[in-house]
């Protein structure tokens, strides 16, 4: 347990300061929070806000009911009102408030009543307090209006007394983050406005209304907002606290765990967790346990799971799904894991029978759970939002058992039966009844509890008809023989119900091997990626696969989101599907159908995140139809984003290793350059500057100065057209035209080009003029020629020819440039290709070390290859290209 | 007579124009300078010269776009041209430019090609060109090699007289097929690989070192005379 030593010094939470951080660049929420309507919450709004206008703010309205209130009326007037948008939802329509038109026209401060509305469908976010979130993020400070009864984690609270339970809610995060000023009249005041028609209350709830507004609720109604107000301000001096690490006492190190069902009660149970988790500042967890029964759950227990799963997920918690074949042992397994201190649960509405017969699950968790807080709250099926009782599903199959079963057992029977009177007949047995237990344990294990039993009955009739005197009748005369018949019956049931929970915890385990195995499975391989788009195609087709949903994966690049992959691959996504989509990537939450937010969208998207980054969105829809994702197969689907996320961060990772190698690679080669230009520029400059200054004193020109001149300036072009060329290979630069070329033409071209150089080497030409034309770009090919040739001229012993020949091979030609001479350094016939290799040989030739890799990067641009190796006889370096059959101009017509 | 013939040089380097200039000067010519398109094409107005050097490279204007100006004002244009920049100079080529010459340049080349620009211009239908000990008659379309006959399939005779009648400048693929297969084949290089290989296979002594018509990779072929 992480307890907080007490002499530790305090340091500033991480998580709060990065809250803060969020905060900062954010717009403020001022809320204006009452007991109950009609306390005069817009009218403080306004009066507010107009104060701030007058003060020079740059105040707008975005939505404000004045419900006919001449003083309101009066106070909205002076502002400048955003026009609301206008939604045809069937038949009528429906002004929203226009969130985009706002953050278009982005005022300083925008005025937004009624922070529980809920939007007409099709507006981007179901509930206005959404609306107003985004707002904020944009940098507007809102001031917004709310009453108490519409705070998610008090809705049960405020429902058990008022009998009145609102379904538009705002999660208590909103709170949390905003400034609060309680707007507050006493009972009696309000009683009395309400009387002289003051206060706005639709008409169709009035009578409902009636009783809300006795004195006695309004009274609880206004100790709650003031007690929240309270609340709120006191987590945001803890979290002020945390933030700067000014000592103060906070709990530390607690961690609550809720157990929630699929049962609709549920919902109250997990606000209840959030408010014993807010109490203390403790992370929680909702954990459902995954019995063998949930996999027979109706779609209502699905939804309704789902939802509280949800709801969880909204209010703060992290929510898990684990599977085990008794709630107990779930929870127990769950909370050791988890490291939890506190466990809330729901009291049992089982029967005090059923508790005696399987002892009470809030006991034994007590008792099995040492080191945990058990908390233990009453909660009932609500009132009028009892669950409709889910849709029978066929289970008579599962419990009765197959036909096939009883005809078996029927016929095992018979054969006991038979078997046991041939005993009978060779002598007087009494405790022939204990053959009957063969069948009745075969039946029960193999054919569950009704089998076993109606096995036993068989079991006992047969026994009394054929074995117990009076033979051949139902009577029982022996009460002894009656014990058989209840043992027997004893026997079934046991066994029975031993074998099917090991079949259960055998399903149990099955499915969770089977879950970990698809885990595993995925997670090797995505291991073995190292490329986006396959990612995007294993991620697609394995969710496509397990959940049977359509995938695509987006991943941002230059141009916005971008669709990677899809399965099917012909997915594409309309507008509002995008949108949803980015609203996913920017706010890091799910988007789309079944979620909060964008919900017209068919597709459900959730965002793949790594630590801070989120590095993609995962989409995914049903062909027919529906929500896209059951709430028993979100923990499994979240699970393989994870992976996900993590192998593209890993690719990330690699990526940026890989520029980071070439970036390396490159400052290598640019400090070999520098050292290069220094030497090589230098050397020549200096022969030349020499030279002319020597011929400047001199009344006769030295022949042999000017011939040193032109030489050192030949060289000096070659080396700048060598660093030309590298400069070309290596920013990619390489344009190719590419055209057939007769070898002999070019090699003999090159070797004119390069007569100077070439010191005496003559060129033994060996090429075939029966050779097909090659298809090579003819400049790139004559500088990989001239720079081949200069090289073995350089290394050649004086007065050696340089061999050039060519040879059709079975799948292309090979041109080979022979020189001889000391040849290659061993070991390095592949390293000659790189770049500047010379510089790090001790031997300097005079060359620019760029030559060679001039040739292999031309030579590779073009499509061939390139080799270098040693020949013994005469001993020498050979340098060879590659030509495919694919370069070869199979050219039949002469002119 | 040189002496009254002014060669226009074009080049926005003063030290390239002041090279060249002394080069011509040596040679006899008369020597107009530009620094840009400009002042190149007012010279060319003014000073009528006889043939171009231009530098590709212009402040002003792309080079290429003054090439069929000079030579509508007369002059042989000689291209002066980086050596990375082929298809550079085969559009200068196509668009009518005489020859080229790749920076850095041999002053002499330089010479040597407006002399033989020059030459062509004064005498544009030689019948007869010789090039080592190779005649081409082009009005009997008869080839000798040291006073021997040698036969040529068509179209490597086409091509031979295509190069003698630009003898010594160079001759672009283009040019040579629209000329000998026609403007259909003015992109099939292979048929030019084919009927050089045959000509120099009948013509030329050593293949290793051929003397009688050079390649110039990606651009044309020349006859060297």
């Amino acid at each position: 347990m992480n307890r907080r030593a007490p002499s530790e010094i305090p340091r500033p939470s991480p998580e709060a300061l990065l809250r803060e951080a969020a905060q900062e660049g954010r717009g403020r929420l001022k809320l204006f929070l009452g007991a109950a309507p009609g306390v005069g919450k817009t009218f403080e709004m306004l009066s507010d806000g107009a104060n701030r206008r007058r003060g020079g703010l740059d105040v707008v309205v975005g939505v404000v009911e004045t419900h006919g209130r001449v003083e309101t009326e009066a106070l909205v007037e002076g502002f400048e009102i955003v026009p609301r948008r206008e939604i045809e939802y069937q038949g009528r329509t429906l002004a929203e408030m226009d969130i985009d038109a706002i953050l278009a026209r982005r005022p300083a401060l925008v005025l937004v009543d009624e922070l529980a509305h809920t939007n007409a469908p099709g507006s981007r976010h179901p509930k206005r307090y959404q609306d107003v979130e985004e707002i904020l993020a944009a940098g507007i400070d809102v001031y917004s209006a709310v009453n108490i009864q519409h705070l998610e984690s008090l809705n049960d609270v405020v429902a058990s007394f008022t009998k009145v339970r609102v379904r538009e809610t705002v999660p208590d995060r909103v709170l949390e983050n905003a400034e609060i000023e309680v707007v507050d009249i006493p009972p009696d005041e309000l009683i009395e406005r309400l009387k002289e028609g003051k206060v706005y209350i639709p008409h169709e709830a009035t009578r409902a209304l009636g009783h809300f507004f006795s004195k006695s609720n309004l009274s609880a109604l206004r100790e709650l907002a003031l007690r929240r107000a309270a609340q709120a301000v006191d987590a945001q001096m803890l979290d002020y606290l945390r933030a700067h690490a000014l000592a103060g006492t906070w709990a530390g190190g607690e961690r609550i765990v809720v157990a929630v069902s699929e049962l609709a009660s549920a919902e109250g149970l997990v606000r209840a967790a959030k408010r014993i988790a807010d109490a203390q500042r403790a992370p929680w967890t909702a954990v459902h346990i995954e019995r063998p029964r949930s996999a027979r759950f109706g779609e209502d227990e699905q939804r309704r799971l789902a939802a509280t799963m949800r709801l969880a997920s909204q209010l703060g918690a992290q929510v898990a799904s684990v599977p085990a074949t008794n709630v107990v042992e779930g929870i127990k397994r769950f909370t050791e894991e988890a490291r939890a201190t506190q466990l809330v649960v729901a009291k049992s509405a089982r029967s005090r029978w059923f508790e005696l017969r399987h002892g009470s699950v809030v006991d034994r968790l007590v008792r099995e759970t040492p080191g945990v807080t058990v908390h233990v709250l009453p909660f009932d099926e609500p009132q009028g939002t009892a669950p409709p009782p889910s849709k029978k599903i066929d289970r008579s199959a599962d419990a009765w058992g197959r036909p096939s079963g009883y005809g078996l057992s029927a016929a095992l029977v018979a054969l006991v039966t038979a078997a046991g009177a041939t005993i009978y007949a060779l002598g007087s047995i009494t405790n022939i009844g204990l053959l009957f237990l063969i069948p009745v344990m075969a039946a029960a294990t193999r054919y569950g509890l009704r089998t076993g039993l109606f096995t036993s009955l068989l079991s006992s009739l047969a026994y009394n008809f054929f074995f117990i005197p009076p033979l051949y009748t139902f009577t029982i005369q022996d009460p002894q023989n009656i014990l058989t018949v209840l043992v027997l019956l004893g026997v079934a049931f046991v066994t029975s119900q031993l074998a099917a929970r090991i079949r259960a915890q055998a399903d149990l385990a099955q499915r969770s091997a089977g879950q970990n195995a698809v885990l595993a499975g995925f997670a090797r391989s995505l291991t073995t990626t190292t490329d986006r788009n396959e990612l995007g195609t294993i991620l697609c087709g394995e969710v496509c696969r397990l959940l049977e949903v359509d995938t695509v994966l987006l991943l941002p690049s230059k141009k916005g989101l971008e669709l990677v992959s899809a399965v099917p691959p012909e997915n594409r996504l309309e507008t509002i599907e995008q949108a949803a989509a980015h609203w996913a990537f920017e706010h890091r939450q799910p988007a789309g159908r079944g979620s909060e937010t964008l919900t017209a969208s068919d597709w459900l998207f959730h965002p793949l995140a790594a630590g801070e980054n989120v590095l993609g969105v995962f989409g995914l829809a049903r062909a027919q139809g529906g929500d896209p994702i059951r709430s028993d197969q979100l923990p499994l689907l979240l699970s393989l984003l994870d992976q996900a996320a993590l192998a593209l961060e890993r690719i990330g990772l690699a990526a940026e290793m890989s520029t980071i190698t070439q970036l390396k690679e490159r400052d290598r080669l640019r400090a070999a350059l520098l050292s290069s230009v220094g030497h090589d520029l230098r050397t020549p400059l200096t022969t030349i500057l020499g030279s002319i200054s020597e011929l400047k004193q001199s009344e006769v020109a030295d022949p042999d100065l000017i011939a040193s001149i032109h030489a050192e300036a030949e060289r000096l072009n070659r080396f700048i057209a060598n660093l030309l060329d590298m400069a070309r290979i290596e920013a990619g630069a390489l344009r190719l035209s590419l055209e057939p070329v007769d070898l002999t033409d070019a090699v003999a071209t090159a070797a004119h080009d390069l007569k100077r150089q070439l010191g005496g080497h003559a060129i033994k030409l060996d090429v075939s003029p029966e050779l097909p034309l090659v298809r090579v770009d003819p400049q790139l090919f004559h500088h990989c020629l001239i720079n081949l040739l200069e090289n073995s001229a350089k290394y050649a012993d004086a007065g050696t020819p340089i061999e050039v020949t060519a040879r059709r091979m079975r799948d292309g030609i090979s041109l080979s440039v022979i020189d001889q001479g000391p040849g290659l350094p061993p070991g390095d016939e592949t390293r000659v290709f790189e770049t500047f290799t010379r510089m790090e040989g001790s031997d300097r030739k005079g060359g620019t070390g760029l030559g060679l890799a001039i040739v292999k990067g031309f030579a590779e641009a073009m499509g061939l290859g390139v080799a270098a190796l040693n020949r013994d006889d005469p001993r020498g370096a050979c340098f060879m290209i590659r030509f495919p059959e694919t370069l070869l101009v199979k050219t039949g017509a002469t002119a | 007579m040189t002496g009254e013939q002014r060669i226009l040089i074009v080049d926005d380097e003063r030290a390239i124009r002041r090279l060249l200039g002394l080069a011509m000067e040596r040679a006899g010519y008369r020597v107009v300078e530009a620094e840009n398109a400009r002042e190149a094409l007012s010279s060319l107005q003014i000073d009528k010269p006889v043939a171009v050097l231009l530098d590709l490279g212009l402040p002003d204007r792309d080079g290429l776009e003054l090439v069929p100006l000079m030579k509508a004002g007369g002059a042989a244009v000689l291209v002066i041209s980086a050596r990375e920049a082929t298809d550079q100079k085969v559009i200068a080529l196509d668009l009518g430019a005489d020859d080229y010459v790749t920076k850095p340049f041999d002053t002499e080349e330089v010479l040597a090609r407006i002399r033989t620009a020059l030459r062509h211009r004064l005498a544009t239908d030689a019948p007869v060109v010789t090039a080592g000990n190779v005649t081409i008659d082009l009005l009997a379309r008869r080839i000798t090699r040291s006073g021997e006959e040698i036969h040529l399939a068509p179209k490597e005779y086409g091509f031979l007289a295509e190069l003698a009648r630009h003898a010594g400048r160079v001759v672009t693929h283009a040019q040579l097929l629209r000329a000998v297969w026609g403007p259909a084949h003015e992109r099939d290089v292979e048929y030019l690989r084919v009927a050089a290989r045959g000509v120099r296979r009948k013509l030329e002594p050593d293949l290793s070192t051929p003397s009688l018509i050079r390649n110039e990779p990606g651009i044309g072929y020349r006859l060297v005379v």
